[in-house]
């Protein structure tokens, strides 16, 4: 029988004692991490996919969801998405370039680079932040109906959205919020949205120009449009005024894409925000020499690999989720 | 640690100087591949809308086919997995392969079983 370690390990490769994958035990179980981890978004992203092929007539269009850019007024579809996108690459890069200069052994270069980094890291976690109250707070609103369907507007002229805030009639009407302190102790209600259900469906009758969209995508790959006929007749089935997007539901359309959407990006957020933090500590340990004393910088290089794979996952979710 | 570092990209055709050198070439390359697909996700150009391969349109195909480009640059040049051994790259490359296409196969296709239950069954779910 072979003992453990001999001295001939070289010769047997699987025999013990040396390095059969030619990794060290630090890599090697960062890269068992970032496949289980990997898994566990492909198991995210499958499940999104399953929804979507459920309901694909009825899927909202990113392109119309995600349009907006801070401190811009206006509609650009997909563009603040690939800034976010660039930036997260950009820190990929810097912090390949950290890696390499941990092998040459230059500390300083490695704590600017390091620095980058996580200022890249902070910059798209920011963006995400901003990302997502933007979409909670939602932007022209819908009606939802007594099947769980969201209704949009949209004006006839211009073909533009429409706002409900824009067409809908002030009424003299006393909206209380039911509170547990006023009501039955396990009835509740959410904030009340800023015009009422009546003051949208009398601001449409008084409105000619603006009609019902749909959620169902038609032939040319864009939501179907009313007549003012079948909008107003669509109007009757409308049960509230939906501002906005949480869990339960939101006016952008299906309301599992609000739900993936948090679970996904909020998961990946969340992702990049842990390596911002793991990314300090090893920047502040590089600033205090620990790796120049022990005489490498292979953490560097284990944190790096975590990095990239926030990058690896980002470009799949920014595909899955705003490109198709 | 893996100090050689293997310097050429796409198949030889591109040789760099240094590893500092091929990670500011990858960066131009990623770059320009993302730029690709939000020019081709802004404009969707008409012609691959409406053209579909597979049950799906051909621009989805460009778009999964081009991340998968990145996936793999980002993957073998920063994550070094090119100068990795062969044995370590195969095991970290290949199961999540294999899982994963199984997974997506199976869930899309039960997917548009139920969505064909809910347009062809006596169900209304629109009301």
């Amino acid at each position: 029988m072979d003992t453990t370690v001999t001295t001939d390990s070289e010769e047997n490769v699987w025999g013990g004692g040396n390095r059969p994958l030619g990794a060290s035990y630090g890599k090697l179980m960062m890269w068992f991490f970032i496949v289980s981890d990997a898994l566990t978004f492909s198991g995210f992203l499958a499940a999104y996919g399953f929804s979507r092929f459920k309901f694909i007539e009825t899927w909202p269009i990113a392109d119309e969801v995600f349009t907006h850019v801070p401190f811009f007024h206006g509609n650009y579809p997909m563009i603040y998405v690939a800034f976010m996108t660039f930036i997260l690459i950009m820190s990929s890069v810097t912090m390949v370039l950290a890696v390499d200069a941990g092998h040459k052994m230059k500390q300083n270069k490695v704590i600017i680079y390091m620095f980058l980094t996580v200022i890249g890291g902070a910059i798209f976690v920011g963006s995400q932040a901003w990302e997502w109250a933007t979409f909670i707070k939602g932007d022209y609103g819908a009606l939802e109906t007594k099947g769980g369907r969201i209704l949009q507007f949209v004006k006839a002229d211009s073909g533009e959205r429409a706002a409900v805030g824009e067409f809908a009639v002030a009424l003299k009407e006393e909206r209380v919020r039911n509170t547990r302190d006023k009501g039955v102790w396990y009835t509740d209600e959410a904030a009340l949205t800023s015009v009422s259900l009546n003051e949208v469906v009398a601001g449409f009758k008084a409105d000619p120009n603006i009609l019902i969209r749909t959620e169902t995508i038609n032939e040319e790959g864009e939501k179907t449009l009313l007549t003012r006929e079948q909008s107003l007749n669509k109007l009757k089935d409308a049960v509230r005024v939906v501002e906005g997007a949480n869990l339960v539901r939101n006016e952008y359309g299906s309301r599992l894409f609000a739900d993936f959407f948090f679970f996904i990006t909020g998961f990946h957020g969340f992702h990049v925000f842990s390596g911002v933090v793991i990314n300090i500590i090893i920047f502040l340990n590089v600033i205090l020499g620990t790796y120049e004393k022990r005489g490498h910088y292979e953490m560097v290089e284990k944190v790096g690999l975590y990095w990239h794979f926030v990058d690896l996952v980002w470009v799949f979710v920014f595909t899955f989720f705003y490109l198709v | 640690m893996a100090h050689e570092h293997k310097l050429e990209i796409f198949r030889g055709l591109l040789k760099f100087k240094s590893n500092t050198q091929k990670i500011w070439g990858v960066l131009i390359f990623l770059s320009i591949v993302t730029a690709v697909e939000v020019v081709l996700g802004i404009f969707k150009p008409a012609f691959l809308i409406g053209t579909s391969f597979l049950g799906m349109k051909l621009l989805n195909w460009i778009f999964i086919i081009l991340t998968l480009v990145k996936a793999y640059y980002i993957a073998w040049d920063f994550m070094h997995l090119r100068d990795e051994k062969s044995s370590l790259r195969r095991a970290i490359v290949w199961t999540p392969i294999f899982l994963v296409s199984y997974l997506v196969f199976i869930l899309l296709f039960e997917a548009t079983y139920i969505y064909d239950i809910f347009k062809t069954g006596f169900l209304a779910w629109e009301f």
